[in-house]
């Protein structure tokens, strides 16, 4: 078993389990490679607005939901 | 002039949160065979809402977008939906997310409590709707025809409401018509839309000569056969039944009355039996 770095958690990314470096939610979109794109955010289930995503820390085991437009009835 | 717009047809005008809407047919985006497809539906049904979703987007996928793109370029108001939300905090979340995404603060509020009937959980569809109303949503409630739960729902600040006629996606029509007239006759005055269930234009006349207000439909023209041409049969469907209803419909009887009158029948003989 690989010693985790103690920078390094696991998080839960659209219920994916997925290690990053990032501290939070802004920093993970932007290592994920998500970039300027339309899309919104929650957080354990709570709804991060999309300038409060630089104050939005995470920690191991965070669930965190990026959605966009789709089609819908 | 006797030239009818072909939009309104002389029918009045439908309020929605104040907002006037010029077309009592509201459609889904979903389950269409192509985007084309899809806008020119929208265009035939003469469509002024549809409705959207949100779902989980890849990294650099920015297939959002595209599709926000798409609807904008139709020019019609956009109703993004809670789908598939099955308590409260998911759907309140959801709608919070659609707002940001679609800049409307409009919500086709749908809180499921069964996955084969896809039945509204009516308590915590007035937990959800609650809150959202005191968030400033103009939350528009995927309801049954329970009269209740629509007292209920109009406590917790909606403005309209949304019930059933059928499951969705089942094409039934209207499954429980003594409870939905019953709901339109006790709330005259509230904006009411039939929701889900729609499979057939002649579905949707009914609900219109009923006097709801409006019709949201999607699986029964994005599974048409051919779509634009299902948009367009629904659209006069839609435009006929509501015309119907602003006319008054004659009262039904249960025996034969003759409509050529029967003074001055030939052969008539008041002897003969």
């Amino acid at each position: 078993m690989q010693p985790a770095s103690s920078k390094r958690a696991s998080v839960l990314v659209n219920g994916k389990p997925t290690v990053t470096e990032a501290l939070t939610l802004a920093e993970l979109l932007s290592e994920l490679g998500y970039g300027e794109g339309h899309f919104a955010t929650a957080l354990n289930g709570a709804f991060v607005p999309r300038a409060a995503r630089t104050q939005a820390r995470l920690a191991p085991q965070d669930r965190i939901e990026i959605v966009a437009p789709r089609q819908g009835g | 002039m006797n030239a009818i717009n072909p939009r309104s047809a002389g029918t009045s005008a439908l309020s929605l949160y104040g907002v006037d809407v010029d077309s009592r047919l509201l459609l889904g985006t979903a389950r269409f065979p192509s985007p084309q497809i899809m806008s020119d539906a929208v265009k035939a049904a003469r469509a002024a809402i549809v409705t959207v979703s949100v779902r989980r987007e890849a990294a650099r996928a920015n297939t959002g977008q595209q599709f926000f793109e798409l609807i904008k370029a139709l020019g019609v108001r956009v109703m993004p939906n809670t789908a598939g939300c099955r308590t409260p905090k998911e759907a309140i979340t959801t709608a919070q997310m659609a707002r940001e995404l679609f800049e409307s603060d409009w919500i086709k509020l749908e809180v499921i409590g069964n996955d084969d009937t896809l039945q509204p959980d009516l308590f915590g569809l007035v937990e959800a709707a609650a809150v959202l109303c005191r968030d400033g949503f103009k939350v528009f409630p995927y309801t049954t025809e329970d009269l209740v739960a629509a007292e209920r729902l109009l406590a917790a600040g909606c403005e309209v409401l949304m019930p059933w006629g059928a499951p969705i996606g089942s094409g039934r029509g209207l499954a429980n018509p003594y409870a939905l007239k019953s709901l339109r006759r006790y709330f005259a005055k509230v904006p009411l839309i039939i929701d889900a269930g729609i499979g057939a234009p002649s579905h949707a006349v009914t609900a219109m000569e009923m006097g709801f207000d409006a019709v949201l439909l999607n699986t029964s023209v994005a599974a048409a056969a051919d779509p634009v041409r299902m948009a367009l049969a629904f659209a006069g469907a839609v435009q006929a039944g509501r015309m119907a209803f602003e006319a008054g419909l004659m009262e039904r009887r249960d025996m034969a009355a003759p409509s050529t009158p029967v003074a001055g029948t030939p052969f008539f003989d008041l002897e003969r039996p």
